[in-house]
């Protein structure tokens, strides 16, 4: 659905100097995914998916949306080409004067779309799927965060757009609140079969909701691929340091710098990394029944990404050179990753 | 004081004449300053309709008519305002130099609450696809409605100031009262009364300013 080529940016900052945002950007994104770019601040994240919707234009490079290159587009094109496409931010960005079935109405509106009657009939459409019925009359300033971001999404859903840009959605709520939008992002991706593309610095907000994920650092693209490929078998640095402070615990007790007794270490430290089906059978019991090996559990985390379960174990394993290869073997046929730490 | 010596049919009269200037002169600064003020503000650096040469133009002329002393400007203005008017004097004759000396000022006031408005609620109209000038009468102005209202207050309340002054030149109102008998007779009185009125005119228009800003705030 969305192709980014060689996508570059630079900008005069207001010292006069250049400054490289984004350099060499290649993306694709297929319609109906969830797609996540991660990254810290000044990654450049947030330029980039606003070249999506051409608020940020790129300098070089071609985005491609339904095989179209719309950084080519004229003026009117790029209108209604943006009323294909909702956006949702940060801080809401909600009109204050307006109240909460206004600012709904507001795209419908203000692009000439359908009468009053069939507008009223879309925002009380809206305000249902969003939650909020019974806030229709309210202005923003009576609204908690979550239900601002609610109305931000039920406003960028009015024009029925085929891509939803998130930037930063959930990164001014709380973790409750967080979770309650992601579900909802969740269930409009499903429902209406929306591709959403969100950027974020939260690693959970990917981990919940994404199918793939790219990860950005220094105006780059450093890693990308399936969520649970990048976060369980993570290559570049920038990945295994967010991952890391994603789950605190889990990151120490996966490091085998921070497995507490490494001096009392007798045998093999090994981690294995598991996905999908595999995760709720036996395997481990059944290779280890039969296997003239001594296991260890020392750390370990069973959890899910988006709704594909992984699990990742860290074991010390005791035996002669020949067994522990015998239990490797086993592994391997299963389809567990193992890797060898000390 | 002896308030016998004043006649009072004369300070109502010049009461009535200072509100009118006041008011019709509001009414063309506000139909002059909005849209010049819309103009600054959206021609400036990156905002809606970037325009560096007619934003340096305008922003040069705003400059020039805001420093010119209102007092300078009457005098000034004089010849300007008898081909538009027919006569620089009364309060038909005072009308011109005060629209033309509080336009520019009243367009920086609109600039500035311009600015405040959320650049992200901008954002996000033209992230739907809004055309530019629906997003400027459709969120933008209702945006900075409570700002643009005290603006005019403001604008209001220089205006009276600027009116009163128009007096010595010849304009109507209590100025004009104020600088007749009350300086140039020596009727303390009427100076007494004059500056009196003019306080509790000016106390009343920033009283009903700020109590529409409170009822079209939503924040």
């Amino acid at each position: 659905m969305i192709r980014i080529e060689n996508l570059h940016k630079t900008y005069r900052a207001a010292d006069g100097r250049e400054v490289q945002a984004l350099a060499d950007i290649d993306l694709e994104i297929a319609g109906g995914e969830v797609f996540g770019i991660i990254g810290r601040s000044g990654a450049g994240k947030s330029t980039l998916i606003r070249t999506l919707n051409l608020l940020e234009r790129p300098s070089s490079g071609r985005v491609l949306i339904d095989g179209e290159d719309i950084t080519r587009v004229d003026r009117e094109a790029l209108y209604a080409l943006r009323r294909r496409i909702g956006m949702i931010f940060q801080h809401f960005n909600l009109l204050n004067a307006k109240t909460v079935a206004q600012n709904i109405d507001w795209p419908l509106k203000a692009t000439g779309h359908g009468n009053a009657a069939e507008r009223t009939a879309r925002v009380a459409e809206l305000l249902a799927l969003v939650g909020l019925s019974e806030h229709g009359h309210k202005y923003p300033s009576q609204l908690s965060g979550g239900q601002k971001q609610r109305v931000g999404i039920a406003r960028a859903l009015a024009n029925r757009p085929r891509l939803l840009l998130c930037d930063e959605a959930t990164s001014a709520l709380d973790p409750e609140t967080t979770q309650s939008i992601l579900r909802l992002l969740l269930d409009i991706n499903r429902q209406l079969g929306l591709t959403i593309v969100l950027i974020t610095h939260e690693m959970q907000v990917i981990r919940t909701i994404c199918d793939r994920v790219a990860v950005i650092d220094g105006g780059r693209i450093v890693e990308s691929g399936k969520v649970a490929d990048v976060f369980l078998h993570p290559r570049h640095a920038v990945t295994r340091s967010m991952v890391a402070q994603s789950d605190a615990l889990a990151a120490a007790s996966l490091d085998p710098a921070h497995a507490y007794m490494s001096d009392k270490l007798r045998g093999t430290l090994v981690r294995l990394t598991y996905i999908g089906d595999v995760t709720y059978q036996p395997i481990l019991s059944r290779i280890m029944a039969g296997a003239r090996v001594q296991v260890t559990i020392l750390q370990g985390e069973v959890s899910s990404i988006k709704d594909v379960p992984f699990g990742q174990l860290l074991l010390e394993l005791e035996g002669s050179e020949e067994d522990i290869r015998a239990v490797f073997a086993e592994l391997d046929r299963h389809r567990i990753h193992h890797e060898v730490l000390q | 004081m002896d308030l016998s010596v004043i006649d009072w049919s004369d300070i109502w009269q010049a009461t009535w004449e200072t509100l009118v200037m006041t008011g019709v002169s509001l009414f063309f600064t506000v139909l002059l300053g909005l849209p010049l003020g819309i103009l600054l503000f959206v021609t400036a650096r990156r905002q809606l309709l970037e325009q560096r040469a007619l934003y340096v133009v305008l922003s040069f002329v705003v400059n020039v008519l805001r420093s010119v002393p209102f007092l300078i400007l009457l005098i000034v203005m004089i010849p300007v305002t008898v081909i538009l008017i027919g006569t620089s004097l009364g309060v038909e004759g005072a009308i011109p130099p005060l629209v033309v000396g509080t336009a520019p000022f009243f367009a920086r006031l609109v600039e500035n609450v311009l600015r405040e408005v959320d650049r992200g609620v901008i954002e996000a109209c033209q992230a739907m696809g809004i055309r530019t000038s629906r997003i400027i009468f459709g969120a933008l102005l209702p945006e900075a409605l409570p700002g643009l209202i005290a603006a005019v207050t403001v604008t209001a309340i220089t205006l009276m100031s600027y009116a009163a002054m128009s007096g010595v030149i010849g304009g109507g109102g209590l100025g004009d009262l104020a600088i007749r008998f009350g300086y140039q007779r020596f009727q303390t009185e009427v100076m007494v009364i004059t500056v009196v009125l003019l306080v509790v005119l000016v106390q009343f228009i920033q009283y009903a300013g700020d109590r529409l800003v409170l009822y079209f705030t939503r924040k």
